[in-house]
This record gives structure tokens, sequence and C-alpha cells, in this order.
């Protein structure tokens, strides 16, 4: 059985936001809607200051408190691991998102509109009403995961199986694949390299990985 | 951009406003049947504590995003406690309304039974919350569910209080308002020093320790101790009693749900290593 999760290596990763414009893009999110984030975080007390770039999202937990308090079942957990909401069964009632440790879900009350003259052409097009009022957040892009596996394409290793975050990385800080595949590069990643996940304390189990410090 | 955690706005005074009308709502419910099953109460308290509950439930209910879609709220009974507490809400009035329109009690204690499991519902909904903090502390159930009680009967002892001279049930609603006051003190203080909360969180909670004690607590029990031994004064006393019990329990709630829930925020276990150097030390922004 797959388990899909990310990877971002914190020594790679220098903070430009790719990431973040290669999601929107593809989701078409809402104005302040960021699925895909790279925090800029600063440790540690003068002189000896580091700065590290983090990027963030949905975590897809293997336990997810946000799944365990929807109360309309709309949030759910596919067998290959990626969390997902069912925009028609979501009432919008924003339990999810106060349930969430990783301030990764979002709700857009109104329709986009930059102007008060009316909406521009682009905010028509690519309008999601489905997603007015109602939980969002990453999907792990599990549309192009599931189009390239009905391809016979392998999620993390094919571009057009692969979320957009993943593709268009600079550095290649951030990588997609099945942590049950052991040749996978996520699970030789993972295998050769100290890793931590964000918030482990809470059993929440994250999908996602962050290389760079040692044990 | 700030990486403190910040104030959580999914839930904001509607949400609260549950919080307040059902735990209040609940606990006056209980202390209406067990009068009504004494034989010595009137059934206006029950049927306020029933609007409450109602009124509360309203609230949520113009919160959702999508309010038409209001009955899939009852799809997810096996994890989600916010179907827990819905799916009460039918047998509850099922029981209530019945029960005062053809006076049974017993019926009415069935009611306030599944109140109190609306009550619990609801400090579990708190409880479950793990991106807030100050919610997800294992005290927030006993808290919940302890001031929804104080409140309730405070409520009752206002309403006894108006009701007429001499009213039996008022003296002992006054004595179990005392006893509830220390008991709600004493949850609050336990849940406060064990809380593990962003700064900001601890900073408005500490803030609002002090009136909260004070006015909700030492005032409303001396007022309650003087409803108690002045027998002249037990009317005013108790009303400015159970206000004081009340109103210090709404602000509770209101505080807890809309100003004390700063999110988890962001974390770092440590920093990569650079080069041949080792790791470095994590950061908890807003985190003490």
């Amino acid at each position: 059985m797959s388990r899909y999760v990310m990877v971002a290596d914190l020594n790679r990763c220098v903070g430009c936001q790719t990431c973040t414009a290669a999601c929107k893009h593809t989701n078409d999110t809402a104005p302040g809607v960021q699925w895909r984030k790279v925090l800029d975080m600063e440790s540690g007390e003068y002189p000896e200051v580091r700065r590290t770039f983090v990027p963030v999202g949905c975590m897809h937990c293997a336990e997810p408190p946000c799944m365990h308090v929807c109360p309309s079942t709309a949030t759910r957990q596919r067998p290959d691991g990626i969390v997902t909401i069912d925009y028609d069964l979501c009432i919008g009632c924003g339990y999810c998102m106060v349930a969430c440790p990783y301030q990764a879900r979002f709700k857009v009350m109104h329709r986009s509109q930059a102007y008060r003259e009316g909406r521009m052409k682009i905010e028509r097009e690519r309008e999601h009403e489905e997603r007015r009022a109602v939980a969002q957040k990453c999907t792990f892009c599990v549309d192009r995961i599931d189009a390239g596996l009905a391809k016979g394409l392998t999620p993390g290793v094919d571009p057009e199986a692969t979320p957009a975050c993943a593709n268009a990385c600079i550095a290649d800080a951030l990588i997609f694949g099945d942590i049950e595949d052991e040749t996978s590069l996520v699970a030789i990643l993972l295998k050769n390299n100290a890793h931590f996940r964000m918030h482990e304390e809470l059993g929440t189990q994250p999908g996602f990985y962050y290389l760079g410090g040692d044990e | 951009m700030s990486l403190e955690p910040p104030l959580q706005t999914y839930l904001d005074w509607r949400a609260a406003g549950n919080f307040i009308a059902g735990g209040t709502g609940t606990g006056l419910l209980l202390v209406s049947a067990a009068a009504a099953l004494l034989g010595v109460g009137g059934s206006l308290p029950a049927w306020l504590a029933l609007l409450s509950v109602a009124a509360g439930l309203s609230l949520v209910w113009l919160e959702i995003g999508r309010p038409l879609r209001f009955l899939h709220v009852w799809f997810n009974p096996h994890t989600s406690w916010m179907t827990r507490e819905a799916m009460l809400a039918p047998p509850l009035f099922a029981a209530g309304i019945p029960a005062l329109i053809f006076d049974w009690p017993p019926l009415l204690g069935v009611a306030a039974l599944i109140g109190m499991a609306f009550l619990y519902c609801q400090g579990r909904i708190l409880y479950a919350a793990k991106g807030v903090p100050s919610w997800r502390s294992p005290r927030t159930v006993g808290l919940i569910v302890t001031t929804g009680l104080c409140e309730g009967v405070a409520l009752f002892v206002v309403l006894a209080a108006l009701r007429s001279p001499g009213f039996a049930p008022l003296t002992a609603g006054v004595a179990l308002l005392l006893a509830l006051l220390g008991v709600r003190a004493w949850v609050w203080r336990n849940y406060l020093e064990k809380l593990d909360a962003p700064r900001a969180t601890l900073a408005v909670l500490a803030r609002f320790n002090a009136c909260f004690l004070l006015l909700g607590h030492a005032l409303a029990g001396a007022f309650a101790l003087l409803a108690l031994l002045w027998p002249a004064q037990t009317r005013v006393a108790g009303i400015l009693a159970g206000l004081c019990a009340l109103l210090a329990g709404w602000a509770l709630k209101f505080v807890l749900v809309t100003r004390a829930a700063h999110l988890q925020g962001y974390a770092l276990d440590r920093s990569p290593a650079r080069s041949a150097g080792s790791a470095g030390p994590g950061v908890r922004p807003g985190w003490d």
C-alpha cells in the first residue's frame, strides 16, 4: 500500500516561494490563501543566529485531527494517506481549522473581487464556487496524482503525477513520493538522513518530513 | 511576517454563544428537573433552559458557512464531538417539551441527563481542537462542565429570588451555588496553573484571572453567604450572587473561545546543520 509523503530539505530551501506561486497557479487559490507557503524562521541568539526557510502546508497526517473532529465526514483520508475535503459535504463550521495545529486550512466566505467596479475575467474564470464558505487546504495535487497513476506514471518521479510545488522547486528541496516504496527518493532520503516532523508531540504523525538536522 | 501564533478567528462570538447558552441551559435544566422531582419547582426555569439551548444551537447555525447543509452535522458520530452534541439536541427537546407540557417530572429528569451529556460534549469539542493549546488542555472538559453547572444554578437562584418571597428552593439553590463557586474556582486555578500555551494566550488569561476570581467568585460568594446568613436580604443578595456567578461564567467562555484562543503556531525542533557544522537550536515563536 502506498503512503505518499513530502520531504523538505531545509538545507536546500532558499525561500524563493516558487512552490507557493506554483501552488496558487495550479489550484487557483483565492487571494490570501496559501495552501503551500514557506516560512522564514530565525533561531538562536546573536552572534549564533540561524535563518531557516521552512515549507509548510497540510501535513497529510496519519492521525489527522481535522478528520476526527469533522462533523460532516467531508474530511477524509485516502488509503494512500492523502487527506481530502469533499466540498459538497462540508458545512463550513470551521471546527477542522481549529483542530489543525499547522494552520493549513482556510475558509473563504466571499468571491474574489479586486476592484469595486466589477470582477475581472480571470476572477470569473478561475473562481471555484464549490470552495466558497467551506474548508479548503492542500490536496497534494491529488487530481494530478490520480490522473498520473491512471496513465501508469509514478508520483514523485514523473512530473505529470507529482504535486505542483515539488515540480516547481528550483532547489530540489521539496521531494514527493511513496514512503512505503523502498526505492523511492523519499524513502532513501529518510533512511539516510536525520529528519524530524513538526509538532510530533501532538500525535498527529504528519506526512511531511524535514531534513537538515543531525541527531 | 510574524510567526507568533495568531488568534483563531474561525469560531467567533456565535460559537462562544453556543457554549454560553448551551452550558447555562443544560445546567439550569438539571437544577430545574431536580426541583421538579422534589415537587418544589415551577416550569419557567426549565422552559428557559430549553430556550437557552435552542438559542445556542441557532447561533452556531448562523456561523456555519453553508447553513442549508446543517443536516450534515449528524454524519460523523464515530469520532466527532460536534456530531454527538448535535445528535443529543433532538432527544433533549423531545423529552423536555412534553415533560413540561404534561407536567411529568421524571421525563424532565431524563431531559436533564441528556442535557448533561450535551454539556460534556461541549467540553470535548474544545478538548478535541488540537490546534488551540488553551482548548486542548485535559482540564478544559472539567472547566466547561463545572461552569455550565454553576451558571445553571446561578440563573436558577436569580429566577427563584424573583419569583416570590419565601420560595423554598431559593435557600437551597444559594447553598448549592456557593459550593459550586468553590469547585469552579478550584477547577479554574488548576486549569490555569497547568496550562501550556502561547505567551499571548497566557497573558490574556492572566489579565482575566483576577477579574474572574474577584467578581465571579469572591463577590458572588460573599453575596451568597449574605443571602444564607441574613434571611431578610436573601432575595436581593441571592440575585446579586447569581448574576455575578452567571456573568463570570459567560465571560469565561467568551474569553476562552474568542480571546485566549491562539493557535499552536509553527516550530522547528532544530535548525539545520550548515556545511560541516552541527544542527542548531530549535525555535518555537510565541512560546516561552
